[in-house]
């Protein structure tokens, strides 16, 4: 009787699944969404997500609530979310980590390419390269001429392996064909402490962080890594310019839903997400925030796959050359 | 005259209808979920952001921190009703608080609590107000070296917390030491002694692990036996101070506050020392340590005033450098940032009303508490006549509410029960939890420190001793360990313990 009665539900959930998944394209989303942020509250990308969220929510007509699984650099909440049901009502909003995770961790409990559907991408944050403010050199090529003169003595800080400032950190050394001594710490809070109260010299980290720093005059600025010079920060040349060529680094992020999320789901989150970021409100923020908006062709399902795989393969060597790893 | 009309900007913002609405808000809010034993501020700013996209800046921001303080403030409720500290520094709270409410001085702890909490935060806001910018210039001198040395002062004078033997207190540190190395290894990014199990990565929950060795461990205890658990039932004799105890908390109080102010401005893990600092100077300077773990006065009034003084100073390193000196500052720079206003050095000219709005808010919101606090004394005792069969499983389920909600990690909920296990054995064992619980915040910190300064220094072991200000913390911590294996001293103090026995 009891086996009975458990088949019976089985069979009944069953239809119940089907029916939802073949009326998902038309009524999606029909209840509360989920987006995934694999970081604590209150960081960057936590920050990021909740202005995209609120706007993306107010399109769909569906609340989409945040949910914050932090740790591990990331992989826990990625992790969450490849195993949670496809039915567009789980979501991923990762950054770059996505990719360099990929080689940072050599076991993941997901296949980082072939374990998601891609909605978009949401935009990319340039990069600073800073230095304590009472460093001598006056511009980028100063400081690499010093940093090469100095190579025993500067120190370079980073908010700990996989960090935002530990990956450009790596990609400057790699540019500059020198080893420096790295100090790591956790998180960018106390990275920046040091770097202003001059107990670090060098600090390579997202606008975010970095902005109010150095309009206020407390820290040093001498390039950007985006292709082109930050509205909010017009005197500082980019990094092509001041003399390292080809580097460029962002902190992009990216829409992600469970592998099998229907192709009629994501499209409709990608179109949501398209117009979120378009929202005068979350432009506005994000220029506060020393970024912009991904384009629209870059908001879409296709273009963030591409982006992921470029970036996979763009990493793993730099990580590599580095040696370290996060398990 | 600067400082004046600041203030009066800052009231005027603050006096607002609005904003004194907020505060009460965030301040009731905070209380609950301070009473709520494993939910803290972390996890309910994190919940309330998004509520707070739709307000006026200066009016979410005066709410968030409300909560936070009022956090600060309800955590000592639970710590002396029923030994169950949400918060790192009510840990301290619950050695003596919850002794003295076993003893049916319940209202007592508890008021002595809230006046030293309210003196501390009325000091400190002041010294916020007042010397936010100047103080700030201290904490950026303090490098990896000068909080090793701090780690070291804060170790050594953590084998005052116990009150039986030596020998256990420093098993116990060693343990926590231990426990705390569990993670990921910053340096290197290596797991440590994770088990191959991923969820932790990051290390143990603190809030698991405190839930566990306290509060769980204390409810395994009670169920022992019939006897033990009338105890918690005991009847209730006068809910306020008496004049004696008003003359024995003065001190107490005044040092706390002094301490918790200036631990509270250093960004990263001062404020969590604030509380067990104190708690060892009133040991140290008491003319009957022996009442210290039965229930001493100035075992509740000086710790509660030092967390409550360092959770008011945290908010400079935030206000002056943008930075946050712990989650919950990191939270706030989250809905500051949402609010379009990016935390950075210039908050203070740009954002004047802001600025001064909150520092005034801090002060109203600290008498909001007073005020609502002292006349629910009377309810919080009732709650110990609250049977145990129905009490245990509530307190139980909102402990794993409360963890579970920090991380949404299932893990940390196995932890608060192998722990509770652990704690349970401990108190068998006749080892306390207090010194444990300090070695495991402070563990990974003294590591991370030592690490960085001797990176920072190529190695050389001397950046200790040649920075002026990690020699001086040195020099401390070797003049406690002295005083601590003086003959004359540690006579003293087994004399004293061997009388309880």
């Amino acid at each position: 009787m009891k086996t009975l009665k458990a088949l019976f539900g089985v069979s009944a959930a069953l239809a119940v699944s089907l029916l939802a998944t073949s009326a998902l394209g038309q009524t999606y989303p029909e209840r509360t969404i989920t987006m995934v942020v694999p970081f604590a509250a209150g960081g960057p990308t936590d920050t990021v997500t909740r202005l995209v969220a609120e706007s993306m929510s107010k399109d769909l007509g569906q609340q989409i609530v945040v949910e914050n699984v932090g740790g591990a650099g990331g992989t826990l909440g990625a992790g969450r979310v490849a195993s949670a049901d496809p039915d567009g009502y789980t979501l991923l909003l990762h950054h770059i980590g996505m990719a360099t995770s990929a080689t940072l961790y050599r076991k993941l409990a997901y296949d980082t390419l072939d374990g998601f559907e891609y909605v978009g991408l949401v935009t990319d944050v340039p990069m600073t390269i800073v230095a304590r403010k009472d460093l001598e050199p006056t511009d980028l090529k100063g400081l690499i001429d010093y940093m090469k003169a100095n190579k025993d003595t500067v120190t370079v800080a980073n908010a700990g392996i996989g960090a935002a400032s530990h990956l450009c950190g790596m990609l400057l050394m790699s540019a500059m064909e020198t080893q420096f001594v790295t100090v790591p710490y956790k998180g960018t809070g106390p990275a920046m402490t040091d770097l202003l109260g001059g107990q670090v010299d060098v600090m390579c980290d997202q606008t975010t962080n970095t902005t109010k720093q150095i309009q206020g005059g407390t820290i040093k600025a001498y390039a950007v890594t985006s292709p082109a010079r930050l509205d909010n920060l017009p005197d500082v040349p980019t990094a092509e310019e001041a003399g390292l060529a080809g580097f460029q680094v962002g902190i992009w992020h990216g829409i992600y839903a469970p592998k099998g999320t229907p192709a009629e789901v994501t499209e409709r989150l990608s179109k949501s997400l398209q117009v979120a970021l378009k929202d005068p409100n979350v432009v506005a923020r994000f220029a506060e925030l020393g970024t912009a908006p991904s384009a629209e062709e870059e908001a879409t399902p296709a273009a963030l796959k591409a982006k992921l795989e470029g970036e996979i393969a763009r990493w793993k060597p730099v990580i590599e050359a580095a040696g370290q790893y996060a398990d | 005259m600067d400082l004046v009309s600041n203030l009066a900007l800052g009231f005027s913002t603050a006096l607002s209808p609005e904003n004194l609405a907020f505060c009460l808000i965030g301040v009731l809010l905070g209380t609950l979920i301070g009473v709520l034993p494993g939910i803290g501020a972390t996890a309910t700013i994190a919940m309330l952001l998004p509520i707070t996209f739709k307000l006026e800046p200066v009016s979410s921001l005066i709410m968030l921190a409300g909560i936070y303080y009022g956090a600060q403030y309800g955590g000592s409720t639970t710590a002396i009703l029923i030994n169950m500290p949400g918060e790192s520094s009510s840990a301290v709270t619950a050695i003596d608080g919850y002794q003295m409410a076993r003893k049916g001085r319940a209202g007592a702890a508890l008021s002595i609590a809230a006046l030293g909490s309210f003196f501390a935060g009325t000091v400190s806001t002041f010294l916020v107000a007042i010397f936010a910018i100047p103080l700030t210039a201290i904490a950026l001198k303090f490098g990896a070296a000068e909080y090793f040395s701090l780690m070291v002062v804060g170790l050594v004078s953590s084998i005052a917390l116990a009150h039986g033997s030596i020998v256990k207190a420093l098993a116990m540190v060693a343990l926590g030491l231990l426990l705390g190395l569990v993670g990921t290894d910053i340096y290197t990014g290596t797991p440590r002694f994770t088990l191959g199990i991923r969820e932790y990565a990051d290390g143990l929950n603190f809030v698991a692990v405190a839930v566990g060795v306290f509060g769980i461990a204390e409810i395994l205890r009670n169920l022992e036996g019939e006897k033990t658990r009338s105890l918690l039932m005991a009847k209730v004799s006068g809910l306020w101070p008496t004049r004696d105890d008003f003359r024995r908390m003065a001190g107490p109080v005044l040092r706390g506050t002094a301490i918790g102010s200036a631990l509270g401005i250093l960004p990263g893990g001062g404020a969590i020392l604030a509380a067990f600092a104190s708690y060892t100077v009133e040991k140290r300077v008491s003319d009957n340590p022996g009442e210290f773990g039965q229930g001493a006065i100035a075992g509740v009034a000086g710790p509660e005033s030092a967390n409550n003084a360092g959770a008011q100073t945290s908010f400079i390193p935030l206000l002056t450098l943008g930075i946050p000196a712990n989650p919950v500052m990191a939270l706030m720079v989250g809905a500051m940032i949402i609010q379009g206003i990016v935390p950075g050095p210039n908050v203070a000219t740009e954002q004047p009303t802001l600025f001064w709005g909150i520092i005034a808010s801090m002060w109203i919101g600290n008498l909001m508490l007073v005020v609502l606090n002292l006349p629910l004394i009377g309810l919080w005792v009732k709650l110990l006549t609250v049977p145990y069969y129905v009490l245990f499983p509530i307190i139980m389920a909102f402990c794993s509410i409360g963890v579970y909600s920090v991380n949404s990690n299932v893990y940390d909920l196995y932890a608060v029960a192998l722990f509770g296990l652990g704690g349970y054995l401990l108190v068998k064992l006749r080892c306390e939890p207090a010194p444990l619980l300090l070695g495991f915040v402070l563990g990974p910190l003294l590591e991370e420190n030592l690490r960085r300064a001797m990176i920072l220094s190529r190695g050389d072991p001397t950046t200790f001793v040649t920075r002026p200000i990690s020699a001086f913390l040195l020099a401390l911590a070797l003049a406690v360990l002295i005083i601590v294996f003086l003959p004359s001293v540690k006579k003293k103090r087994e004399e004293v313990f061997q009388e309880e026995d």
